[in-house]
């Protein structure tokens, strides 16, 4: 079993290492990075690379790990015991199973991937430790200890919105997914976008990196966001001179609001525009 | 095998684990890369030994330091620029004078040679450190014109090479841990400083409760708890203008962080010291002022109070009555200052200035004093460890 990107997704030589690392110890992987640069999607791109289920269980700041093994409903058995149900006597009717059993239970080698775990409280890595190392856990209300036919590819995402445990690191591989440099990129808007025209990618390149260059801008586009960009370029139909033009008046990007997510940072780019046009008047 | 890499890690405070050595152990004996090259081995072991993109960098230092020498085995594409350009470049534009020079300092081979010692030695000082190489006349450098970006010195190492090893292009420099990176990280820092508890009206099913209670009284009796909040409560006192002004993006950065992670957050500001009043809106500081002592009296003693300012001033204006540099104040601004810390058991200074500096400052040594130590750099790190102490 061996990942190499898959027609769809361009993964960087380091990224395919730590996976199939992580592939290959039947270790967790956590991958981090800046928001936009594929985490989730990576995991979608393994499993349609390697032909396996996807699970995926999605971290809120609500989420307990127990909620990954089983629940008990204790409430439902509790008002079928009142209504006389037959159903009560078995306990096992009451247990939800959730998604780390899901993944245990199921057929093949599947992919379980654990999304934004930094989202949920801080002792949720910690409460998984030995499920993860061990891949089985055991049902106190029946007794019975579920353990995984074969060991899931599990792999993480984190936002760093929190800081994780050092005891959960040390057993994971870990990848920090950096923004793309200019030739990955055209790699990765080829993939998308196969039969754009040249011209135009290369000025709404140079737009896009412009952008992320400018200081003080609050949110930095991503990946994501530039191929949304594109993609209304090319349904509206805007040619790349359109995107060359020094008129005055038009010099926020077309269609901006694909990039540029907050007004703080449309007034800063509107200023630097203005600013760069009266120099632009005064050298002329 | 590799157990110097290791050590050397660990001894670059990287905080590496025998666990995670001997999975690199495991993966190499598994094959996961296929051929021993370089490059993968170095995505390898980053995978297996780092966890936190903040050591990145160092890792990458580390790695291209421990390997040294290796790297001609890897596949990279090499092209040297021959030494003997530069040195006819360097003949070209030399002076006799500058000849003899050279060959008082043991000829070419030599400068070349103490010119990438004093590099390291500069890079293992200090990044700052940039003057030892080109300013006043002084260093034999500077005085030829060698720009050192010029003779291609930038990494270490790598000064005949076009192509940069993976590892010395330190993609990972500014994620290292005391650079300060803009709100995002700041608001991570902050969020250390929470507490839950459960305050307000009743929203939640409190099903143990319930359970035991319907166990108790024989039929169901549903019972409610408040939801869980973050509870704390915080006061921020930002020093203004004159030092001030070089500080103002970090500042700015610091204070929409706090506004998005605090619930309960109040800012002041005030200018050098605090004094008897201080105000919230800066252009109207002069007529919309609020006395101290309404503020200490407004906001109960359980809010964490932060202050924010470069303590750069005279000493005279902290310990003297009379001493600030805008009005006449009847009391000094030690005297406010001891107040507020009396009022607010957790209190810290947030200082935008280095902290190397901190102690060469006669004002800051007061107010650090002042705050018995609480005073903490303006960095990531330096809010991390002050949440913790507020947290206390």
């Amino acid at each position: 079993m061996k990942f190499e990107g898959t027609k769809s997704y361009i993964a960087t030589e380091d990224l395919k290492v730590a996976v199939n690392a992580a592939i290959t110890l039947e270790r967790p992987i956590i991958v981090k990075g800046e928001p936009g640069t594929g985490k989730t999607m990576l995991a979608h791109e393994v499993a349609s690379s390697l032909g396996s289920k996807i699970i995926t269980w999605h971290i809120k700041s609500t989420t307990k790990a127990q909620q990954g093994l089983y629940e008990y409903d204790a409430v439902s058995r509790l008002r079928d015991s009142q209504l006389g149900d037959k159903k009560v006597n078995d306990i096992s009717n009451y247990i939800s199973k959730g998604k780390l059993w899901e993944a245990f239970e199921s057929e093949g080698r599947p992919i379980l991937l654990i999304d934004e775990i930094d989202k949920a409280d801080i002792e949720f890595p910690n409460d998984l430790l030995l499920e993860l190392d061990k891949m089985e856990f055991f049902v106190y209300e029946t007794g019975e200890t579920i353990k995984a036919k074969e060991r899931p590819i599990v792999i993480i995402t984190s936002n760093n919105e929190k800081e994780l445990p050092d005891a959960f690191l040390r057993r994971c591989f870990f990848h920090y997914i950096k923004f793309p440099d200019v030739d990955t990129m055209k790699q990765i808007v080829d993939v998308h976008f196969p039969d754009i025209k040249s011209e135009l990618i290369r000025e709404a390149f140079k737009i896009f990196y412009d952008i992320r260059d400018v200081p003080g801008i609050k949110k930095k586009p991503s990946t994501s966001e530039l191929i949304d960009w594109l993609k209304l370029l090319m349904t509206d139909d805007v040619d790349a001179k359109t995107l060359k033009e020094k008129d005055p008046n038009k010099l926020i990007p077309p269609l901006h609001g694909a990039l540029l997510k907050n007004e703080q940072d449309v007034h800063l780019f509107e200023r630097l525009a203005f600013i760069s046009r009266r120099e632009n008047d005064a050298s002329e | 095998m590799f157990l110097n890499f290791f050590f050397d890690l660990k001894n670059a405070n990287l905080p590496v684990s025998l666990k995670e050595y001997l999975i690199l152990m495991e993966a190499m004996n598994k094959r996961v890369i296929d051929s021993f090259k370089i490059n993968d081995f170095y995505y390898l072991s980053r995978s297996a030994l780092v966890k936190d993109e903040r050591y990145l960098d160092k890792f990458d230092k580390v790695f291209g330091h421990s390997f040294k020498g290796l790297e001609n085995t890897s596949e990279v594409e090499e092209k040297e620029i021959p030494e003997e350009w530069l040195k006819l470049m360097g003949e070209k534009h030399l002076t006799d004078e500058e000849k003899k020079l050279i060959e008082s300092l043991g000829g070419w081979e030599k400068l070349m040679e103490t010119l990438k010692q004093r590099l390291e030695e500069q890079e293992k000082r200090h990044q700052g450190g940039s003057k030892w190489i080109g300013t006043g006349g002084t260093s034999p450098f500077g005085a030829y014109g060698y720009n050192p970006e010029g003779v291609r010195i930038g990494q270490s190492e790598s000064r005949h090479k076009k192509a940069v090893k993976v590892w010395d292009k330190r993609e990972f420099k500014n994620l290292d841990d005391d650079v300060e990176l803009g709100t995002r990280n700041i608001k991570i820092a902050l969020r250390r400083l929470r507490k839950f508890a459960r305050e307000g009206a009743d929203t939640e099913l409190d099903l143990d409760d319930t359970i035991k209670s319907t166990a108790h009284k024989g039929y169901i009796d549903v019972k409610m708890i408040p939801e869980r909040r973050n509870k704390i409560k915080v006061l921020i006192f930002f020093d203004v203008g004159g030092s001030m002004d070089a500080h103002i993006k970090i500042c700015e950065e610091l204070f929409s962080a706090a506004r998005t992670e605090f619930k309960h957050m109040e800012y002041f500001y005030f200018h050098n010291c605090l004094y008897d009043y201080v105000w919230k809106d800066n252009n109207r500081r002069y007529n919309e002022h609020q006395s101290t002592w309404d503020v200490l009296h407004k906001y109960p003693s359980d809010y964490k109070v932060i202050f924010v300012g470069d303590a750069e001033m005279s000493p005279y204006e902290i310990t003297y009555p009379g001493g600030s540099v805008e009005y006449w104040n009847e009391e000094s601004g030690q005297t406010w200052l001891t107040r507020t810390l009396n009022t607010y058991e957790n209190a810290i200074w947030l200082n935008p200035v280095p902290e190397k500096y901190w102690g060469r400052i006669a004002s800051t040594t007061v107010i650090r004093q002042l705050f018995s130590d609480r005073m903490y750099p303006l960095t990531i790190e330096g809010i991390d460890h002050a949440m913790r102490e507020l947290n206390k």
